[in-house]
């Protein structure tokens, strides 16, 4: 029986409509060229979302303290750019190892337990790395923030300038290849590993898969996802603050997969973009008090149910992009 | 002549309850073994201490002469023993050729791999269609777990537990919860594993368990009443009064 | 050292006070509710506005505290907790993070951003002489008020009908249902009786661990390690959790000012490398 979310229109389609978007993302920059900040920040929460997708939609790990991750990358990257070098690319490469150690040592406090324990050790671990921050003042500015970051230009070529077009052409590349790679992941019998750890733990050890090791592995690269969306943050908004490790953070950052929905890569993108046009739209109204829209949004999103919101436009979307999770298939006779 | 599998002297407890009484199971390579017994006898409790599921207070677990009580479930797995559960426990979201790939790229060691495309590799394709062949599950690869019927979903469990290459497979009444319609498919298909995998079969169905096991054993609250030949632990007195008794009650 | 240890000991009680609803409500009913800061935070703003705008003398005001915030946790339990306790445990974060920015957003819109303070009565302030060492009265206050609240509840809980009914349901709520419990009518109360407690900790707490808008989120963290550490399956197991990390942050922060705060988020991840189900609790 053929239903609306089946696998979808084909793969000549959904690759169209991926080149679309891409076409899109890209072409930004010269149709919208003022809008170019806030595509920036889009493409980094888009990235930042993509890397808790790959914990939480294909690992099945919940975490409330991702931020820690995309905070210890701004900071590594502020002050590798403040105390070493301002090139942009050798910076990303520096906030990569330090979130692949963080993350490769904190997975096995995160994967011991079970999800209300993970709950409280990803909390306690980013409002950890928090007052760490916090209280070494004198190298991370504390509460003023890192400042004075001055980006040297991009490959030697490209400089960071006001309107942004150097900012988010390289974190859209960023994205780009990042989400690539992870598409390959994903696909990959690793991958696929992941998935069946995330449906059934038991069965997946009952059938030989090494589920600690697998876990340690996806929590790392998920980390080094993170640790490069905030290396992106502080050098492309040449700022860092004690709020990038803000529990706040997690929790948007949370909202934002929820939104455009897990376990389907595009919906941290998706997500990212709904939620700062929210955001912006919302602001403009009542500024300070955002967070109770989106609160209220969070709470009408559970009641209603999460599979009841996606079923709209989103599912429609995702049915052709990629169509792997399916609602309500037909049930077979018998 | 090493055997299959063999437990010596299991016991586990739970507090002040003992689940698992001195039980000692041989297993020939081949065997047809049956494991029966009222329930809450503890035939599941002994199949998860098999598998690693649950550590035993006391004794060894031997598959093929090497011990392996301390072993993770996922470690005892490379080493040949395979298992179904008794409530299908399959990995819901994914097609039936995704459920056979994980154990196949598990048992091929390319589990891993994540920069390689499943969907491309041949190999591990052919060998799940091998599988799917065998289990008559072919016209199903590129179905959900969660849109087959019970009856198909049983026979990936079993399917499923075979991928894994298996010395050694433990049934967990594969029977359960399957409509009349859809057994005869099921029983064909035990019936037809290979000669040289060990089977222990956990069954209510006596039909079934007297159709397929060669040998018997028989656990009450815990501990081994009698094994021994099909026949003649279904003569044995003892047992016929703890069946007839249960029929009794139930 | 003295006052380090009466302020230890008041902090861990304020904790306790605060963290007992969210530790009873986890073990009962597995329900991960983040929002039981704003409960706290409710009794809080609640004392203050009764104290300063209505005149009502601070002890009726506690009591009064406790009333509303209990009578504010029966209501939400009805009308949303009650739907999702079967739901996934991302639900329960979703929804309770939603309620706490909802909390949040209002109270800073209501009584704006900044501190608050609570007007104590003349005999709780300033200081008395015990055992040759001035200590400051509030906090003996506190000691005393959250004693007794602690001999109260572990009274009722093995005491009681109710008490036994809770264990019951703890234990295992289907063969409680089974034998006739109202397992139901035990989830509200029980989550009544924990926000309120949460009112009264918030109440209590105004003084010493200060009152804004942000109170949920930043007391959050030590609500989950006394939970965390002190387990879900008893009152003792939160109290004495709540006593060591009180006594662990005031010493902490007084011995070793540079690393004081980190102290008990230490504590917790040792706890929880060593027994992730909690110090004291029975393995679950």
């Amino acid at each position: 029986m053929a239903d609306a979310h089946s696998g979808g229109i084909g793969r000549h389609a959904r690759l169209a409509l991926e080149v679309a978007f891409w076409a899109l993302a890209f072409g930004a920059l010269y149709l919208i060229p003022r809008k170019l900040l806030i595509l920036n920040e889009i493409a980094i929460l888009g990235l930042f979302a993509l890397s808790l997708d790959l914990l939480l939609g294909y690992a099945g790990l919940l975490s409330l303290g991702h931020a820690a991750f995309l905070g210890l990358g701004a900071y590594t990257a502020g002050l590798f750019a403040l105390h070493v070098s301002s090139d942009p690319l050798l910076g990303l490469a520096a906030a990569i190892p330090v979130a692949a150690v963080a993350g490769l040592l904190s997975s096995f406090l995160v994967l011991r337990g079970s999800d209300l324990t993970r709950l409280m050790v990803t909390v306690g671990l980013a409002t950890v790395f928090g007052e760490i921050a916090n209280k070494a003042a004198s190298i991370t500015g504390g509460a003023d923030g890192l400042q004075g970051i001055a980006m040297g230009p991009l490959l030697g070529v490209w400089t960071f300038d006001l309107f942004g077009r150097t900012a988010y052409l390289y974190s859209l590349i960023t994205l780009l290849v990042l989400f690539l790679a992870a598409r390959r992941l994903v696909a990959s019998p690793f991958g696929l590993s992941l998935r069946a750890i995330r449906d059934n733990p038991l069965r997946a050890r009952a059938v030989g898969v090494p589920v600690t090791r697998r876990l340690i592995a996806i929590h790392t690269i998920a980390a080094v996802y993170a640790g490069i969306a905030g290396a992106l943050l502080a050098q492309t908004t040449q700022f860092v603050s004690l709020d990038v490790l803000a529990l706040h953070r997690s929790a948007d950052v949370l909202l934002v997969l929820v939104i455009g929905g897990t376990g389907w890569l595009y919906g941290g993108l998706v997500g990212a973009l709904v939620f700062t046009l929210l955001q912006d739209a919302l602001a403009g109204l009542t500024p300070q008090y955002w967070h109770f829209w989106v609160g209220l949004l969070l709470v009408m999103l559970v009641l209603v149910g999460r599979d009841r919101i996606t079923r709209g436009p989103l599912a429609l979307l995702r049915g052709l992009a990629s169509g792997p999770e399916r609602k309500n298939p037909a049930p077979e006779a018998g | 002549m090493v055997l299959a599998l063999e437990t010596r002297g299991l016991v586990k407890r739970f507090g002040g309850l003992v689940a698992t009484r001195d039980v000692s199971l041989q297993l020939p390579v081949g065997a047809r073994h049956a494991l029966i017994g009222p329930n809450g006898a503890g035939k599941t409790t002994f199949v998860n201490q098999l598998t690693g599921v649950l550590t035993p207070s006391s004794g060894t677990i031997l598959l093929a002469g090497e011990d392996i009580t301390r072993l993770k479930p996922e470690a005892r797995v490379r080493r040949g023993i395979a298992r179904t559960f008794q409530i299908s426990q399959l990995f819901r979201s994914l097609t039936v050729a995704e459920n056979l790939g994980i154990a196949v790229n598990e048992q091929r060691g390319t589990g891993y791999r994540a920069w390689t495309d499943f969907a491309h590799d041949g190999e591990a394709r052919r060998e799940i269609e091998a599988l799917a062949h065998e289990f008559g599950l072919e016209a199903l690869l590129d179905a959900r777990i969660s849109e087959l019927a019970y009856g198909r979903q049983r026979l990936v469990e079993i399917a499923l537990a075979f991928a894994c290459r298996p010395r050694v497979l433990l049934l967990d009444e594969p029977a359960a919860g399957v409509p009349e319609a859809e057994r005869d498919a099921l029983l064909a298909t035990i019936a037809r594993l290979p000669a040289d995998v060990a089977i222990l079969l956990i069954e209510h169905d006596m039909d079934l368990v007297f159709s397929f096991a060669r040998d018997i054993t028989v656990l009450v609250e815990g501990g081994v009443l009698t094994s021994g030949p099909a026949e003649q632990v279904a003569n044995d007195a003892r047992v016929k009064a703890v069946y007839l008794g249960e029929a009794v009650d139930a | 050292m003295l006052t380090i240890v009466i302020d230890g000991i008041a902090y861990g009680m304020v904790l306790f006070i605060l963290a007992v609803g969210l530790s009873v409500t986890l073990g009962l009913m597995n329900f991960v509710n983040l929002a039981h800061g704003a409960f706290a935070m409710a009794g809080g703003y609640a004392t203050v506005v009764l104290t300063s705008r209505a005149g009502v003398p601070f002890f009726a005001a506690l009591p009064l505290a406790f009333l509303a915030t209990a009578l504010a946790g029966i209501v939400l339990e009805r009308t949303l907790y009650r739907r999702l306790y079967d739901r996934p445990h991302l639900d329960q974060v979703l929804f309770s993070i939603g309620l706490v920015y909802m909390a949040m957003a209002s109270i800073d819109w209501l009584m704006g951003s900044q501190q608050q303070f609570v007007v104590l009565p003349e005999a709780l302030s300033g200081r008395i002489e015990l055992l040759g060492v001035a200590v400051g009265r509030y906090r003996l206050f506190i000691i005393a008020v959250c004693g007794v609240v602690v001999l109260a509840l572990q009274s009722i809980l093995s005491g009681s009908r109710f008490g036994s009914q809770l264990r019951a349901s703890v234990d295992d709520a289907r063969v409680a249902r089974g034998l006739g419990i109202r397992v139901n009518r035990v989830f509200a109360l029980t989550f009544a009786v924990g926000s309120g407690l949460a009112g009264l900790g918030g109440a209590l707490g105004a003084e010493i661990l200060g009152l804004d808008p942000s109170f949920p989120l930043k007391f959050m963290i030590y609500f989950l390690i006394v939970v965390t550490v002190g387990g879900t399956s008893s009152v003792a197991g939160p109290f004495l959790a709540a006593l060591l990390l009180g006594i662990a942050d005031v010493a902490g922060k007084y011995y070793v000012p540079q690393f004081g705060a980190f102290i008990i988020y230490v504590l917790m991840i040792v706890v929880l490398l060593i027994r992730p189900q909690g110090l004291f609790a029975r393995g679950r």
